[in-house]
């Protein structure tokens, strides 16, 4: 039995004095994605049956390594803003939540390291 | 995780039939949620049945008919019968509306009647709204201004007055806030969008001097970023209003202020 009043249990802990930048940096990232899936599709029809030394030149282009590294970067930021959100909505354990969302930080930076790595090995590795 | 399933004890079973219908008579079979603090019994769906030829229009006459003729302990909120105190919404053939408004015309088949989704439920059809009226109360929907008061009353244009239509006309039924998911999992930090259509409402009038402190009090990934524009708020809504589009706006507006 709690004693709050309705009123306390809204205002709760106060405004977090944030949330509109995480909402924008979705659409920014989500629009980029939008340009750069373009390039994405150009890409897969370029690569599809290279083999390894057709795929290094490809990525040799600096446009096209840019555009690529930009893809990887983007894709993952906005990967990690979205499942913040999902994780947010439905975790309602405040241990569980904070663990997951240290997870998703996690999981998204090494999925956007392994993928400049791997390009950056095609572009300028031997 | 939320919880996706109701507890066992919320659980309704199959009630009791209180009435047969009688020859001779236009019989509408009612469904309706029952449920009493006073017992230690699950929630239970009991079925009526209603001579239309007796019985007004509307799902509020049809219930108003079982109380009256059948059974005086079914609990429900009623004022106005014409859709302007919103009292009576209630969960109607599978989405939230006002029994008054509603024609039974509208319905195929048995009428079927529950509480608000995902209320804390006081009796039969009546829903707890302690909580959503605290979060109404939480956006200070009253005119704001430190310029001291005029003589006569606070100027506004026509055109600015216009911007109010669409959003003056809420009554607060919750029909909008009780059919949004995200309002279900995360009402104790989601403000919902009765609550936010009316934060926009005096965001949006010409005559506050406090914007900058509503948007502040706004500024939370919870009280307004809940908000996924699902749009269940603005089909649900009896009046006809779009609180989606209001929580767009003010979105539109915390926007505009950082750039």
């Amino acid at each position: 039995m709690s004693y709050r009043t309705p009123l306390s249990n809204v205002k709760g802990l106060g405004t977090a004095n944030e949330g509109s930048e995480h909402f924008w940096r979705q659409r920014v990232t989500g629009l980029a994605n939008l340009l750069l899936s373009v390039f994405l599709v150009y890409a897969a029809f370029h690569l599809v049956g290279q083999d390894l030394p057709g795929v290094k030149a490809f990525f040799q282009n600096p446009l096209h390594l840019v555009l690529a590294v930009a893809f990887v970067i983007s894709a993952t930021y906005h990967m990690r803003l979205g499942m913040q959100v999902v994780i947010e909505d439905y975790v309602h354990n405040e241990g569980s939540k904070i663990g997951l969302l240290i997870l998703n930080t996690f999981f998204t930076s090494f999925v956007a390291l392994a993928g400049v790595y791997s390009l950056l090995k095609l572009s300028f590795g031997a | 995780m939320v919880q996706l399933t109701l507890p066992k004890k919320s659980k309704p079973k199959q009630g009791k039939t209180w009435n047969k219908p009688v020859k001779g008579g236009n019989w509408r079979e009612f469904h309706i949620y029952r449920w009493s603090p006073d017992d230690d019994e699950n929630p239970q769906i009991d079925t009526y049945f209603v001579d239309m030829d007796d019985c007004g229009p509307m799902v509020l006459d049809g219930i108003i008919w079982i109380k009256n003729k059948i059974d005086p302990t079914l609990t429900f909120r009623r004022s106005c019968r014409e859709g302007i105190c919103g009292s009576c919404s209630m969960n109607i053939d599978g989405s939230n509306t006002l029994a008054c408004t509603k024609g039974l015309d509208e319905i195929k088949g048995a009428v079927k009647i529950y509480p608000l989704p995902h209320m804390s439920v006081v009796k039969d059809l009546v829903p707890d709204l302690s909580h959503f009226y605290a979060q109404h109360r939480s956006i200070e929907p009253w005119l704001k201004t430190t310029t001291p008061e005029p003589q006569k009353e606070w100027k506004q244009s026509i055109e600015d007055r216009a911007e109010l239509d669409g959003l003056y006309e809420c009554i607060l039924c919750a029909c909008c806030s009780t059919s949004c998911p995200s309002y279900w999992w995360n009402s104790d930090r989601y403000l919902g969008p009765a609550a936010l259509l009316q934060a926009y409402r005096w965001v949006a009038d010409s005559r506050d001097e406090a914007t900058g402190e509503r948007l502040d009090n706004l500024e939370d990934p919870f009280r307004l970023y809940r908000c996924h524009t699902i749009m269940n708020c603005a089909k649900a809504c009896p009046k006809g209003l779009s609180p989606a589009k209001a929580i767009a706006e003010l979105k539109k507006k915390m926007v505009e202020r950082k750039y």
